[in-house]
């Protein structure tokens, strides 16, 4: 069982989140030509790291916020949970 | 190679068991081959049998981290099945239902192929229809596939739960007669010993650290047991080929998840078929021991770690038991994990690369077992001729640029859209 600090309620058990996938992923530029390559990037390409991984949670069975984890996916140690606005 | 048979059984068993062969030899690695599998892996095996039986190239070998079959192929739950609606799917696999049909008989290794049959259960009258079409499109593809009402079902398995008041009552199902099981290990050890027999040198305990590439071209590989020089080096490590595409500078649309599985204390003969659940993702099937071999979703979020967590557990069992009430007043025997390598849209890519000489084979998803003998085949075919067999030409590595996805169940990664 995972225990998630949410960076809004505190630490929860694992059970009330939902993952979200890799954080470093961005979005191409709103209002601008995007390219297939960018497309293709963006939606489908992840370096899926073993070792420290930036990633979104959904706190969804709780305050329903979006929010930061730092993780391990080989030992699943967490580091440090942010909000989305902060650095991590 | 020594022929197992059942004389040499009763030969060797009045000899006390001392002069059997060893089934494959423990080389060191030499300064260069032909081609190198990364992997040893049931893929791996199978790819380099098929290089050497159906290709002549014997100068091979595969470099495996760990030990052969310790990684997927002996963890998963040992499915065969080809029940897909499209073309590229349904076609693929059935080449893999035809070599295991035969692979007993081809690896001289009796590798307890056991066609059953898979029941995929329906809830509803849509996926009765969706069902319907299913089997059609199978049958178009000459795979077998048979439409069960509720009775049926019930005639065939009758320990699930036919009462009136449950959430999700059985409308029907799917059959695919000829899907069912097979002994895992044994096909990675019937694979590795003709393999090996045939000239291809089996490396053990040896990782892969580097590449060696010049001028867009592959010349060999750096491991813990020193460099090795080579024509060609095909991918074959599922859950860890991210990690050597990270080394290759490549970002691939594959994530690395877990996966468990577990099984029961052994009972008498109660499920003579694989049955899965059509409401969630739950299957089940009984091994030849009496356990309750089971198994359901990824645990959801990136993992390289080949051991579970107990909430997906408890989900995906909550779904056996609704099916199979009776499986509460079992004992849970063992749970373990294993790393999937995820692609996007959960189809398997089997592609040459922007290297010169690299292949790349990945992207199983929870459906790797059933497909070793078909992706060792097309692999093989690939590499050899540097050119991707037709049964393989659509699960390119460029399909998710193009648009041209395989979504036979539109679900890779992201467990939830199901």
């Amino acid at each position: 069982m995972l225990n998630i600090k949410c960076p809004y309620c505190g630490m929860r058990s694992q059970n009330e989140f939902a993952y979200g996938g890799d954080a470093t992923v961005k979005r191409p530029e709103l209002n601008k030509e995007v390219s297939d390559k960018e497309w293709d990037t963006f939606v489908y390409l992840r370096k899926s790291p073993r070792g420290k991984h930036l990633e979104l949670w959904h706190h969804i069975s709780g305050c329903r916020q979006w929010f930061k984890v730092k993780r391990d996916t080989v030992t699943h140690e967490i580091f440090k949970t942010a909000k989305i606005s902060e650095d991590i | 190679m020594q022929k197992y048979s059942v004389f040499s059984l009763i030969k060797n068993a009045f000899k006390g068991h001392k002069d059997w062969e060893v089934a494959w030899k423990d080389p060191t690695p030499k300064s260069e081959y032909d081609v190198i599998i990364i992997g040893g892996g049931g893929h791996g095996l199978a790819t380099a049998y098929y290089l050497a039986k159906e290709h002549n190239i014997t100068n091979v070998a595969i470099v495996e981290k760990g030990w052969i079959g310790g990684g997927n192929v002996g963890r998963n739950t040992t499915i065969l099945r080809s029940n897909y609606m499209h073309d590229e799917n349904g076609l693929f696999y059935e080449l893999g239902m035809d070599l295991w049909r035969r692979m007993s008989q081809d690896l001289n290794f009796n590798v307890m192929y056991s066609p059953r049959g898979i029941i995929n259960l329906a809830h509803s009258d849509a996926q009765m229809n969706a069902y319907s079409r299913r089997g059609n499109s199978m049958r178009l593809n000459g795979i077998d596939a048979v439409l069960l009402d509720r009775e049926e079902v019930k005639k065939l398995v009758p320990i699930l739960d036919f009462s009136e008041n449950v959430r999700f009552p059985i409308f029907g199902g799917l059959m695919q007669p000829s899907g069912g099981t097979a002994r895992h290990d044994a096909v990675a050890w019937g694979y590795a010993r003709q393999a090996d027999s045939m000239g291809v040198d089996i490396i053990q305990h040896c990782e892969v650290n580097g590449f060696d590439i010049v001028n867009g071209k592959i010349k060999g590989i750096k491991t813990s047991r020193g460099n090795i020089k080579a024509k060609k080096v095909g991918l074959c490590v599922a859950g860890s080929t991210s990690v050597l595409a990270e080394m290759l500078n490549m970002t691939l649309p594959i994530e690395t998840h877990l996966l468990q599985a577990c099984v029961t204390e052994p009972i008498k003969p109660i499920l003579d078929h694989v049955v899965t659940f059509g409401a969630g993702h739950f299957y089940c099937s009984q091994s030849d021991k009496g356990e309750m071999v089971m198994g359901g979703d990824l645990d959801g979020y990136n993992s390289y770690a080949q051991r579970g967590n107990l909430p997906t557990l408890q989900h995906v069992l909550t779904e056996g038991i609704a099916m199979f009430p009776f499986l509460s007043k079992l004992k849970m025997l063992r749970t373990w994990g294993g790393i999937m390598d995820m692609s996007m849209d959960g189809s398997p890519i089997i592609d040459k690369t922007h290297i010169e000489g690299l292949y790349l084979n990945c992207g199983w998803c929870y459906g790797g077992f059933k497909a070793t003998p078909a992706s060792g085949w097309t692999f093989a075919h690939t590499i050899a001729q540097d050119k991707v067999h037709k049964l393989n030409s659509s699960f390119s590595l460029n399909r998710f640029n193009t648009g041209h996805l395989i979504d036979e169940k539109g679900l890779g990664t992201k467990t939830w859209i199901s």
